[in-house]
């Protein structure tokens, strides 16, 4: 089985059409479009509750009840589920980890490469020499069971984990979240990395300005609508974004 | 009671409490991946015994009918759904499963006499039978309602336990049956004597649940079902399917039961209704492990066929009834000394 051509970098990964999510009657977003473009990390930021992980929990297909076109990589498949995202090469690493925590660390990066293996692709131990490298930490640990691990870890677990896919995009959900700022500076360094290596990314973090330091473009959602879009310098310039999200002072950030 | 009758009832005791044990992690692993409480486990047990005990008489036994049966109920739904969501490539794979291969094996029985087959044959030809039961049932009952609530799953489980037994008396009939013992070697270890069968009993089941630990602890299939039993969200972020992993806990559980119904027919007379109580004990023994420990488990259901032998001696009017309460002081002290925490991230 032979991998299919990588796209150019004019390329859209994603494109997300008129999403929109009700939890019953309530409307959690509201018509919402986001593009993806090969190579760029895409943050949406926003304040609590705005959303934000409703809509990667919608992308990837953990939520059901919704209405809009996902594109992922030219494929719009009719309902999406999970499974059939991942298989196209989609990862999530959620908000709260969801790790499998009585299983080791070494066990939680190869299931990482499940649907690659199912795939046919039998490279997920090259692929953990290649997690190791990026994060020597998860090495040390690797006989180690995940819920033994400090929360910095943890992360770098999940990261490492849905790394394990090989995503051709990857989601990550607050990835700073309830980490020491010493660590956070250690992941968006990782984040950074990633992008050179060529991994595209669509990154959803409350902390706005670590987030728009890495990114290419970015949105802010607010109440599940896109309230603002434009590259990340020109958000981070923006009165109103310094205002809500970054602070007046300017030295908030990381 | 003497040393010699002592032994005696201990080697009984151990020789069931191993099918118990086998019955107990196949209900530990399903509960961990599905959420179901597995009754009609022992079904599986009755038709794994009755099935060789038809083929060994020549007949062409009853499962061939709820295998083509459940079959083409599955081609039909499936196919459907397919047709209406647009997934037309997965015809083949579902046709593959759910109708060739029921008929492919049907023509099978048609075509060999089983009575004159080895015995190991009769037993892979039984396995073959009754194991796509497992996933087929999974698909049909439980994968449409995979989602509800415990007690929803446990209603249906029930319903499943009562459509087999019914069915397993139309197939089977109300008399029971014995298969031909597969060795005539007996042992002496001492003054004990252990016939063949007892030997293998144990050493059959020693060796099942070595491979079913070698399977969850260094196959990527394997670990893949325990990370959905720990977190069906984060195995689901990894492409493990749900559907999928619940179709392989049922397939295992169906192979655990066939091959427990195989070992104990030389020993024991089944009737189309036998395996629900020996389900039952196997239960039994899961709950001492909180239906959530493996070893625990099997060591709870070789304490409920131990306990059962010994009360079969003092106590043999009372015996289901001693092994059944055993689980009263066993909740008891389980819910005493756990305390319930809510599922951690």
């Amino acid at each position: 089985m032979s991998p299919k051509p990588m796209p150019t970098a004019t390329d859209g990964i994603l494109k997300v059409r008129d999403l929109s999510v009700s939890y019953g009657k309530v409307e959690a977003l509201h018509h919402v479009n986001i593009d993806v473009t090969v190579g760029q990390i895409v943050t949406v930021i926003g304040p609590n509750g705005a959303g934000k992980t409703t809509m990667l929990a919608s992308i990837i297909g953990l939520l059901p009840h919704q209405t809009g076109e996902i594109m992922f990589f030219g494929e719009t498949p009719v309902k999406i589920e999970v499974e059939r995202m991942v298989a196209l090469g989609m990862s999530l690493v959620p908000e709260n980890r969801e790790l499998f925590g009585e299983m080791s660390v070494e066990d939680n990066l190869l299931l990482g490469a499940f649907m690659r293996h199912r795939l046919g692709y039998r490279d997920e131990r090259e692929t953990m020499t290649h997690i190791y490298r990026i994060f020597p930490r998860l090495k040390e640990r690797q006989k180690q069971k995940a819920a033994t691990l400090s929360g910095g870890e943890r992360q770098m677990l999940a990261v490492g984990r849905a790394l394990m896919a090989k995503p051709r995009l990857l989601l990550l959900d607050e990835p700073s979240l309830g980490l020491a700022p010493l660590i956070v500076r250690e992941i968006f360094h990782i984040i950074a990395d990633l992008k050179k290596s060529g991994v595209s990314m669509l990154l959803v973090e409350q902390n706005a300005c670590a987030a728009l330091q890495v990114a290419d473009y970015a949105y802010v959602l607010e109440t599940g609508e896109v309230a603002m879009e434009g590259s990340a310098a020109e958000l981070a310039d923006d009165p109103r974004v310094i205002e809500s999200y970054l602070g007046l002072g300017g030295d908030v950030c990381l | 009671m003497d040393m010699q009758i002592a032994l005696l009832l201990g080697q009984d005791g151990i020789t069931n409490g191993a099918i118990y044990a086998l019955l107990a992690l196949a209900l530990v692993l399903v509960f961990a991946v599905t959420r179901v409480i597995f009754i009609p486990q022992g079904e599986f047990v009755t038709l794994g015994a009755l099935t060789l005990a038809n083929l060994q008489a020549g007949k062409t036994p009853g499962t061939i009918w709820l295998l083509l049966g459940a079959g083409a109920a599955i081609a039909v739904i499936d196919c459907t759904i397919s047709l209406r969501t647009g997934t037309i490539r997965r015809i083949p794979r579902i046709l593959l499963w759910s109708v060739a291969y029921p008929c492919g094996t049907a023509l099978l029985l048609f075509l060999v006499n089983p009575a004159e087959l080895p015995m190991l044959a009769q037993v892979v030809l039984s396995l073959m039978l009754i194991m796509p039961l497992g996933p087929m049932i999974y698909r049909l009952a439980f994968q449409p309602v995979a989602e509800a609530s415990v007690l929803v799953l446990l209603i249906v489980s029930v319903a499943v336990h009562l459509t087999l037994v019914g069915l397993g008396l139309l197939f089977f009939g109300a008399e029971g049956s014995r298969t031909l013992a597969f060795s005539d070697a007996t042992f002496k270890f001492g003054s004990i004597l252990m016939s063949g069968q007892t030997v293998l009993v144990l050493a059959s089941s020693a060796l099942l649940i070595a491979a079913l630990f070698w399977f969850f602890e260094r196959t990527l299939y394997g670990k893949a079902l325990r990370a959905t039993a720990i977190n069906r969200t984060g195995a689901r972020l990894m492409g493990i399917s749900t559907v999928m992993a619940g179709r392989l806990s049922f397939l295992l559980a169906a192979m655990i039961g066939a091959l427990s119904g195989i070992l104990i027919a030389p020993i024991a007379t089944i009737y189309y209704d036998t395996g629900f109580l020996i389900g039952l004990k196997g239960f039994v023994g899961a709950i001492v492990g909180g239906l959530a420990s493996y070893p625990v488990a099997a060591a709870g259901a070789l304490l409920v066929g131990l306990l059962e032998a010994y009360s079969s001696f003092w106590a043999s009017a009372f015996k289901e009834v001693l092994v059944f309460t055993l689980i009263i002081p066993v909740l008891m002290w389980r819910s005493l000394t756990t305390h319930h925490v809510e599922q951690d991230e």
